[in-house]
């Protein structure tokens, strides 16, 4: 019995603030909710949750006030209603199922006569409301027609709840907590009601909740709520299995689940009041991977299809390369994107434009069109027209270690040049960190009064790695590290930067030729060929069972260690973090 | 006259404010609490002005109270700042040293009353059972009639005397006061600390006295500062009648009666000392509603589940 | 509580049958006016008890001046007064049943007459001050609440903090000097109505004396209508009822205020026991010629008659209006009428 899919709610640019001053409480919300379809909207106390429940309704509590945006409901805006039509659409075009129903029962009347009331007007009311009754699981016996609330259960009372907003078949029904309180065998009870009820009356439902498995059981789509704004909007299986804002992974790290024996952890600090929120990102204070950006601007929403995200570091895309070099197109419509913490590789043989890819990137090169988003914003081809907080973000390592430090320098001098210019700090500060840097790559600090020339091939890269580090970048750019060094050193540099990756949290893009050092270091990996992009995706399905030819042919031709003398067989081998050389022998086709 | 009632809204008919003397230093934190606010700043002040124009008025009189020293019902001059009562005694003087007494037997008889009524009504609520259905019977006798003709009725038995008004105006206040402490009493008794108290043996005489009574606390100061408005009132309504403290004693009620007579000649000798138990009177609630606010305040902002923030409605139950 | 016999039911637990309207009233009702009767019985042993503790009686009262104790000693064997004080007791009591409570010491009447013109003197007084204060104090309460910062509600809760402050003799005489003396020369001051004539004939003895009484009593009446209303205002039901979409006046009348009553009647009914003391001190500012006044004369002359029964008949109202309004709150409180 389910209408056609259209968009019952469509809710835009939301923003209540307090009466009082104007300080927001919900600011920036935009959803919309289809027929037949739940919206769960979750989040803690202060998130504005309730707030957004009571603006669908056209209604807030005292203290507050609409202060802009829409909430359409087929059409009709509610907020942009007269008094009287607001009056109207309330109950018989939204309904509202209360948190308590105990309280939000009037005490002193009669069922029959609150029933009565919610389908006063309508032609068929009152035949209504044995049918409804039914549906909700309750009988018309005069027990529960005559009884006041009090004289109800937990669950009776809901339900009457429930019969009060469906009976006027409503287009949208929101549905605040309306499992709270009740004990587990009610609340399944209840929910089952709900899911029967929004079913056969193919209504668009909103349900608010804290509760996060709940809301896993009842809604399509789950909308995350933290400090007024949604944070993270998308199908429920994609935002509880692959969250993207760091509030939604906390928030399923902590909830606790019946069947796991995993400990539940929390999210440290609190949420901060109305009108206290910290400048930037509100939930800052409290993430776990917040960088500097975060704190002077408030992120803007990140729409990927269907998955709507609002957060800096969820998505560190960078898309649409085309780039000239020269006399020739050599990069033709190249888009990838790194998700923050993971690492791209960027697989081509020579000639396929990965190294320009990479210095389109880091701004190195100036003839080419297309955009590169770092953080969700667009930067400027060159560096110089990037901002500094970014030139110190992107950080890039050569190929070619004999050639990218200064001979003329002491390794002391080569690492600090780069702390000194960003932080402008001098003297014992940055020994400090240029000694931390030395440590993070494993060199000693008697290095630090030598010359390059004086250094091994692997040494050198590691001060090349060190000098990157030392500014605490957020992505580096590898480019093909490790082809000018010895294999037995290929490994440890791997190996290094991988460590790296994982203790910094860095977003690594990873550009060899080597296919072989996949499985060691990288997440996703796009092959390149001839300036365009043959395949992409996930490591290890491309390895195991890639799709393109192209790609087949690179994986084949690559030398092994131990040439099969069997049909190749699909692994899934080699999570990063292995050893290299296990990894060799166990890579197969 | 009865209880006015109380200044706060109708749950307190039915409860009494939630007894508790903790919460961040007790008393002392409510008192200071209560005097931040305006309503109890100003009650403050207004109270302190009267008693201290009544406490230090007999010192100061220009004359005596009871002397003759200007034309009957005069209008106020240099000599006689506020004219001249009905015999021609000067008003300023009477005023002054007419208070003392008012409120000496005003304080006087809350205490009396209150310490009588917190007895039974502490014992009613603690032993509960048989001694408390007699007591609370007993009570309810007291309860059956309008203080200000209880008060009347032990008047008439044993004349009109100062002591005797206190003790009659002490003893009108016993039931209700009984009924209000043994009703926070059984309130007390039922929180847990108490049943901690309980269950690690400690004898019921320390579980009353260290326990129980200090949560009582603010309730019988919000009690006593109720019962001693109201005592000023009943005093000075007694006196005003003809009962408790007669002529020539110059007090304030004796004075608004005594003049009544010369109200178109000299109005002073009646509003004057109306209106120092009007602001005496309404100082004295304020500072009382501004207390017991303040008891209610500290519960609450010790109370970590309740958020005071427009989101309370998001504070998940 | 039966268990559900229908399998359509999937609640395990049943809804409480709902019990007639009689059922909690009738035996409330019955508890109350049984513990009525004994706590009248007992204020009359009080006052009656009290009474005999006075030095002298009314066989001394008589004699006044001429009293020896022969002669004491003869009047008391006249008029019975030489009998065991509990026989006394049971003849003054058995007299009050029958509708005869005894002599006045000093007028010489039978009490019943002196106190019954007083009594319908009060009554038009209690009345008519409870009648304008109480709806005066509703519909302010309502009005303040609906609208929730306006005029009304600041001046009425600033206005009634003073108020309810001030002795009521001073409320009087602040409208004695307001009205008759010093700034309006309208109301008379004071009621100048013999003995004979009814209060109702002059009405404009009324006045003053109802005003002050108003005056006294709005305050209180007011903030507990605002309070039982805002309450209800606030409600979750209240929100439910608005998100539901009734009107304004729906809300206000048919949600709202049903659920204000309980706390309002019982201001009412404390309204009137307040107002039976209040008019002590009233009536004698203006010697209005009632309950309260013929107390306070009865006091001073040391008429113990008079006075046992006033107080009797005080403590009697007492207890009417003590029951009244417990089973007025009863009928409006369903939470209560029926427990589940």
């Amino acid at each position: 019995m389910t209408e056609p899919a259209g968009i019952r709610l469509s809710v835009r640019d939301l923003r209540v603030e307090l009466a009082d001053g104007g300080a927001d409480v919900v600011a920036e919300v935009s959803f919309d909710v289809r027929a037949g379809q739940t919206l769960g909207i979750v989040g803690e106390s202060g998130s504005g949750k309730t707030t957004v429940a009571h603006a669908l309704l056209g209604h807030c509590r005292r203290g507050l006030k609409l202060a802009s945006g829409s909430v359409a409901v087929n059409g009709t805006d509610l907020l942009a209603a007269s008094p009287e039509e607001l009056r109207r659409h309330r109950s018989r075009t939204v309904g509202f199922v209360p948190q308590d129903p105990g309280k939000a029962l009037n005490p002193v009347m009669r069922i029959r006569r609150q029933l009565n009331e919610s389908v006063a007007g309508l032609a068929d009311g009152r035949d209504r409301i044995p049918a409804i009754l039914a549906d909700v699981g309750l009988e018309a016996r005069p027990e529960i027609l005559n009884a006041y609330p009090h004289q109800l259960s937990g669950g009776q009372q809901q339900r009457i709840s429930l019969a009060l907003a469906f009976a006027p078949q409503p287009e949208l029904i929101v549905l605040d907590e309306p499992t709270t309180g009740l004990d587990v065998t009610t609340q399944r009870r209840v929910l089952d009601t709900i899911k029967r009820l929004s079913d056969s009356y193919g209504v668009a439902s909103v349900y608010v909740s804290h509760d996060l498995a709940v809301v896993a059981e009842v809604a399509d789509r789950v909308a995350v709520m933290y400090a007024g704004r949604m944070v993270e909007l998308g199908a429920t299986r994609d935002v509880l299995a692959a969250p993207f804002h760091p509030y939604t992974r906390g928030l399923l790290l902590a909830a606790p689940r019946p069947d796991e024996a995993s400990a539940i952890e929390g999210i440290p600090g609190y949420p901060a009041r109305v009108g206290h929120r910290p400048a930037g990102c509100s939930f800052r204070p409290r993430c776990p991977v917040a960088v500097e950006r975060c704190r002077q601007t408030p992120p803007p929403e990140f729409v990927r299809p269907d998955h709507l995200v609002r957060c800096f570091r969820a998505t560190e895309e960078l898309a649409r390369v085309s780039a000239r070099y020269g006399q020739h197109q050599v990069l033709h419509d190249v888009s990838f994107e790194v998700k923050e913490g993971e690492c791209l590789a960027v697989v081509g043989e020579s000639g396929s434009g990965k190294t320009t890819l990479a210095r389109c990137v880091s701004g190195l090169v100036t003839d080419w069109n297309g955009s590169v988003r770092f953080n969700g914003e667009e930067l400027a081809r060159h560096v110089r027209g990037r901002d500094r907080s970014v030139l110190q973000a992107i950080q890039y390592i050569y190929q070619n270690p004999y050639a990218s430090l200064n001979p003329r320098k002491t390794v002391h001098q080569i690492l600090a040049a780069p702390v000194e210019h960003f932080s402008g700090r001098r003297g014992t500060d940055v020994t400090t960190v240029i000694g931390q840097a030395l440590e993070s790559v494993a060199l000693s600090p008697q290095l630090l009064s030598r010359f390059p020339a004086e250094l091994s091939g692997g040494e050198r890269q590691r001060v090349a790695i060190a000098r990157a580090l030392a500014v605490e970048p957020s992505v580096l750019i590898c480019d093909e590290i490790t082809s000018a060094l010895d294999v037995s050193v290929q490994a440890a540099i791997v190996h290094l930067i991988h460590d790296l990756q994982l203790l910094k949290n860095l977003t690594l893009v990873f550009i060899t030729h080597n296919l072989a050092l996949l499985p060691s270091v990288a997440n996703s990996v796009v092959v390149l060929q001839n300036g365009r992009v043959v395949e992409s995706g996930d490591v290890h399905s491309i390895l195991s069972a890639p799709a393109m030819p192209y790609t087949r042919s690179l994986i084949a031709n690559a030398p092994r260690l131990d040439p099969p003398t069997a049909p190749p067989a699909p692994s899934g081998h080699g999570k990063p973090g292995q050893s290299w050389t296990t990894d060799l022998r166990e890579t197969t086709t | 006259m009865t209880e006015r009632g109380w200044t706060l809204g109708p749950k307190a008919l039915t409860a009494p404010v939630r007894p508790r003397g903790g919460g961040r230093g007790g008393i002392a934190a409510i008192g200071r609490q209560a005097l931040r606010t305006r309503r109890g700043a100003i009650g403050l002040t207004l109270v302190a002005i009267v008693v201290l124009f009544a406490v230090v008025g007999p010192f100061v009189a220009p004359h005596p109270p009871t002397a003759l020293t200007t034309i009957p019902l005069s209008g106020p001059s240099g000599h006689a700042w506020l004219g001249g009562d009905f015999l021609g005694r000067d008003v300023w003087s009477r005023l002054l040293a007419g208070g003392w007494a008012l409120l000496l037997l005003a304080v006087l008889a809350t205490v009396l009353g209150v310490a009588a009524g917190t007895a039974i009504g502490v014992t009613a609520g603690l032993l509960q059972g048989k001694v408390d259905s007699i007591l609370m019977r007993c009570v309810d006798v007291g309860l059956a009639f309008p203080q200000i003709v209880f008060a009347l009725l032990l008047v008439s038995v044993a004349g009109a005397r100062p002591w005797l008004v206190v003790v009659a105006v002490g003893i009108s206040h016993t039931p209700q006061v009984a009924r209000v402490v043994r009703a926070a009493t059984l309130d007390v008794s039922e929180q847990d600390y108490v049943k901690v108290a309980e269950s690690n043996g400690v004898s019921r005489w320390r579980i009353m006295m260290f326990e129980i009574v200090p949560n009582l606390v603010s309730v019988l100061m919000v009690e006593l500062g109720l019962r001693l408005t109201f005592s000023i009132t009943l005093i000075a309504g007694l006196t005003f009648i003809g009962f408790g403290l007669r002529p020539p004693a110059p007090n304030w009620g004796v004075m608004i009666n005594e003049n009544r007579i010369g109200l178109t000649l000299n109005p002073w000798g009646v509003l004057a000392p109306i209106a120092l138990i009007a602001i005496l009177t309404i100082g004295m609630n304020l500072l009382t509603d501004a207390f017991a606010s303040a008891a209610i305040g500290v519960d609450r902002a010790g109370d970590l589940t309740l958020e005071s923030s427009p989101f309370a409605a998001e504070a998940v139950p | 509580m039966t268990a559900a016999a229908a399998p359509a039911t999937p609640d395990g637990d049943a809804p409480a049958r709902a019990r007639r309207a009689g059922g909690t009233i009738l035996p409330l009702l019955a508890r109350r006016l049984v513990a009525g009767v004994f706590t009248l019985f007992a204020v009359s042993i009080i006052v009656f008890a009290a009474t005999q503790v006075l030095p002298g009686n009314a066989a001394t009262a008589v004699l006044g001046q001429s009293a020896t104790p022969l002669r004491v000693a003869q009047l008391e064997a006249q008029m019975h007064l030489n009998r065991p004080a509990v026989a006394q007791y049971a003849s003054w009591i058995g007299g009050i049943l029958h509708g005869n409570p005894g002599t006045s010491l000093v007028a010489n009447q039978p009490v019943a007459s002196i106190v019954l013109p007083r009594v319908l003197a009060s009554a038009a007084l209690v009345i008519l001050a409870a009648v304008i204060g109480v709806t005066i104090g509703v519909v302010g309460g309502v009005l303040a609440a609906s609208r929730r910062s306006g005029l009304i509600d600041q001046s009425m809760s600033l206005g009634s903090l003073i108020i309810t402050a001030m002795p009521e003799f001073v409320v009087a005489l602040l409208l004695v000097v307001l009205f008759s003396t010093t700034v309006f020369r309208v109301l008379p001051a004071v009621s100048i109505i013999s003995p004979g004539h009814s209060v109702l004939g002059s009405p404009s003895q009324l006045v003053l004396p109802v005003a002050t009484l108003v005056i006294v009593i709005v305050p209180y009446i007011f903030r507990m209508m605002r309070g039982a209303m805002l309450e209800a205002l606030e409600s979750d039901y209240v929100e439910m009822a608005q998100l539901r979409g009734q009107s304004v006046r729906r809300v206000l009348f048919v949600h709202a205020l049903p659920n204000a009553l309980a706390p309002v009647i019982q201001v009412i009914g404390l309204t009137l026991l307040y107002l039976a003391g209040g008019i002590v001190v009233v009536e004698f500012v203006f010697n209005y010629r009632g309950l309260g006044q013929g107390l306070v004369n009865a006091v001073t002359t040391r008429d113990i008659p008079t006075i046992q029964f006033l107080v009797l008949l005080l403590a009697a109202f007492y207890v009417f209006v003590n029951i009244v309004t417990d089973v007025l709150v009863l009928l409006v409180s369903p939470r209560r009428r029926y427990p589940r």
